[in-house]
């Protein structure tokens, strides 16, 4: 029988086996000790591993990425976790100047295995900065990867491959991705880097959905079955590298390609999926494009605001009709329940 | 020991004074911030590091590069950019690294390698190494956040680091009481729980005695931190070969005390002139083989553009 597992204790499974396995992985970042455990998700490992190996540290972002890199190139393969992305704010200089550039200004001569776990906080009324998805700034840079899976058994592949890398890793998680149950073997095994997983197929339209809005594309995608509409739905869980391939496959077939982000449009991952479809497929036939992220504002705090400023699988699902049904009436389905957001109890 | 310095304390001068000369060729085509000056620092900390001991730097770090054993043909040709540069031409003057020597990089974004030598002590730590780090920055380097971060952790998580402020009283052409109300870099060090000390005058012998006490107290086990604030003095213009004191930020006046007291003629002065002459030679012949070999290294291959952006496993 298939073991089931949430996302958050995939996390916390991969990183005390890899924990385990390898005495050179180390976790810190504010919280990672404490009784709440960054959502469970670092539980029992100071207990196991002891506080040299898993540590609290002082709310200093910027340094202790600079020490996570330095940490690094004297062999130990730091997890420095964030309980907000918005935090991730205050690594970039270590990240971008640094730890990106490190193996290439250096040529070759080190390298930085580090992982920057760091979550994106909607939940309820997390407001401005506690909600931001801020991958495509470090999808910018060239000497990143950039994850954000969004299964649980991609969670935990994907963390052990991030780990394991020899290479700064951005791994992006969702805070109500944290609740998603499903299918996680107990051994070890990766997930690798630069390979799209196709959720659901269908062939009227290519629905690509970053991070937790992988989750509403399936959502949504069941909605629209009741329509006569099926939807192919990508989790391309790789930002950086691309997997474009696999993308433009399903596109060929489709003709109609949305891509929903968990994050603003403009300059984001979303921008860059389209772009890197547009570029390969102009002119071969015709493509039907479409994004779809954060309204393009501040994130506000009340709750008829914020279900406004969210995409959803509602929202999407009335988008996708519209495409594949270009000329008829519009239809939106009936509101489509995300029990993780129905059934979330503050504060955090 | 005093033949060594000298030899260390001349050879980096005569890297820098023909890094100077050359430089109008246009031959080295990137920027250089020369250390002429500033060498006793280096000198003194790194005479008292084991080759296993591990060093951070800034742009300005020729200096420390050759202090610490990094190889001088390998950097020359690196300013040439060069493939047999120590960063095969990807990393120019201002990101150094020889690992095999404990240089582990120098950045040009200040105080950026602060947090990594403190990172690189604390590993040392959970490795049981007995591995010494020393992080090397500017007076400016003190007025980033990550600086006060770093002493911050290296102290309560006590790391075998020795923190060297290398106080020239410069940033750019910013002087310190431009940029800080009080003077007192050692003294703030020390409020972060850490032994500080402020070490006047350039003197090479002083602080490799003070560096030295630091490295045998964490060999013994008083992990650290360590903090030296040495005050030192830069000769030439921020970046370029040139002296700039017509510039109208400081003067040739204030200067010259720290020219009278060069710790490169000091030195020599006190060891034996065939002794010195002999070094002096061995140097000479070194440095001109080391441009020479850069002059007649090839330029990275094209497809160098694409190598190194990611370490395969």
């Amino acid at each position: 029988m298939e073991r089931i597992l949430s996302y958050a204790e995939a996390l916390q499974e991969a990183t005390e086996q890899e924990m385990a396995r390898d005495p050179s992985v180390v976790v810190f970042g504010i919280g990672v000790d404490d009784f709440k455990a960054v959502y469970g998700t670092t539980r029992g490992l100071v207990e196991r591993f002891g506080p040299e190996r898993v540590f609290d540290s002082p709310l200093s972002e910027d340094a202790m990425a600079g020490i996570a890199i330095g940490a690094s190139l004297n062999g130990l393969r730091p997890i420095h976790v964030h309980i907000r992305m918005d935090f991730l704010l205050l690594t970039m200089n270590q990240m971008v100047n640094i730890a990106a550039k490190a193996h290439y200004m250096y040529g070759g001569a080190v390298s930085i295995p580090i992982v920057q776990r760091a979550v994106i906080g909607r939940s309820w009324g997390q407001g401005a900065q506690h909600s931001q998805g801020l991958h495509s700034l470090f999808m910018h840079i060239p000497g990143l990867r950039v994850v954000a899976p969004s299964t649980p058994y991609d969670a935990k592949g994907c963390l052990v491959q991030s780990i394991r890398d020899n290479n700064p890793v951005i791994f992006v998680e969702h805070r109500m991705g944290h609740f998603q149950q499903g299918p996680v073997p107990e051994e070890l095994y990766t997930v690798p880097f630069g390979k799209a997983r196709m959720l659901a197929e269908g062939g009227d339209i290519t629905m690509v959905g970053v991070s937790y809005m992988a989750v509403e594309c399936l959502r949504a995608a069941r909605e629209l079955a009741q329509t006569g509409v099926h939807a192919d739905v990508i989790d391309p869980i790789t930002l950086s590298p691309l997997d474009v391939d696999t993308i433009v496959d399903s596109v060929r077939k489709t003709g109609r390609l949305l891509v929903v982000d968990s994050d603003w449009t403009a300059c984001g991952a979303s921008a860059e999926i389209i772009a890197a479809v547009a570029e390969r497929l102009q002119g071969a036939f015709p493509v039907q494009l479409r994004r779809m992220g954060y309204a393009d504002t501040t994130c506000p705090t009340a709750k008829n605001l914020e279900n406004l400023y969210y995409p959803d699988a509602q929202k999407i699902a009335a988008a996708a009709y519209g495409m594949v049904r270009q000329g008829a009436e519009a239809w939106v389905p009936a509101s489509v329940t995300a029990p993780e957001l129905v059934e979330f109890r503050g504060p955090f | 020991m005093f033949d060594r310095l000298y030899r260390s304390l001349y050879r980096i001068r005569r890297v820098e004074e023909e890094i100077a000369i050359v430089y109008p060729t246009d031959k080295i085509k990137s920027p250089v911030h020369l250390s002429i000056g500033q060498e006793a620092v280096s000198v003194g900390v790194c005479d008292v590091l084991a080759p296993t001991d591990v060093v951070f730097g800034t742009y300005r770090g020729h200096a420390l590069y050759l202090a610490k054993g990094g190889d001088l043909r390998r950097m020359i040709a690196e300013l040439y950019g060069k493939a047999t540069g120590c960063t095969k031409g990807k990393g120019g003057s201002m990101h150094l690294i020889d690992p095999e020597a404990g240089v582990m990089g120098t950045s040009a974004v200040v105080g950026t390698t602060i947090p990594q030598a403190v990172g690189y002590a604390y590993a040392a730590r959970v490795k049981r190494q007995d591995t010494v780090v020393a992080s090397f920055f500017g007076d400016g380097a003190t007025e980033e956040g990550a600086f006060h971060e770093s002493l911050n952790f290296a102290a309560l998580k006590s790391v075998p680091i020795i923190f060297i402020c290398e106080n020239n009283g410069l940033s750019i052409h910013s002087r310190q009481l431009e940029r800080q109300r009080v003077s007192n870099i050692f003294e703030r060090a020390r409020t972060y729980g850490m032994p500080a000390e402020r070490i006047e005058g350039n003197d090479v012998l002083s602080i490799r005695e003070s560096v030295e006490r630091a490295a045998q107290a964490i060999r013994a086990g008083q992990p650290g931190p360590y903090f030296f604030e040495c005050m030192t003095y830069r000769w030439r213009e921020h970046v370029g070969p040139n002296e700039d004191f017509a510039a109208g930020y400081r003067t040739r006046e204030e200067a010259e005390p720290w020219m009278r007291d060069d710790q490169v003629k000091r030195i020599g002065g006190m060891i034996d002139a065939s002794l010195r002459s002999r070094i002096e030679q061995e140097v000479e012949a070194e440095v001109a083989d080391a441009f020479e070999f850069a002059e007649r290294s090839p330029l990275p291959d094209d497809r160098e553009l694409y190598t190194d952006m990611f370490k395969e496993l």
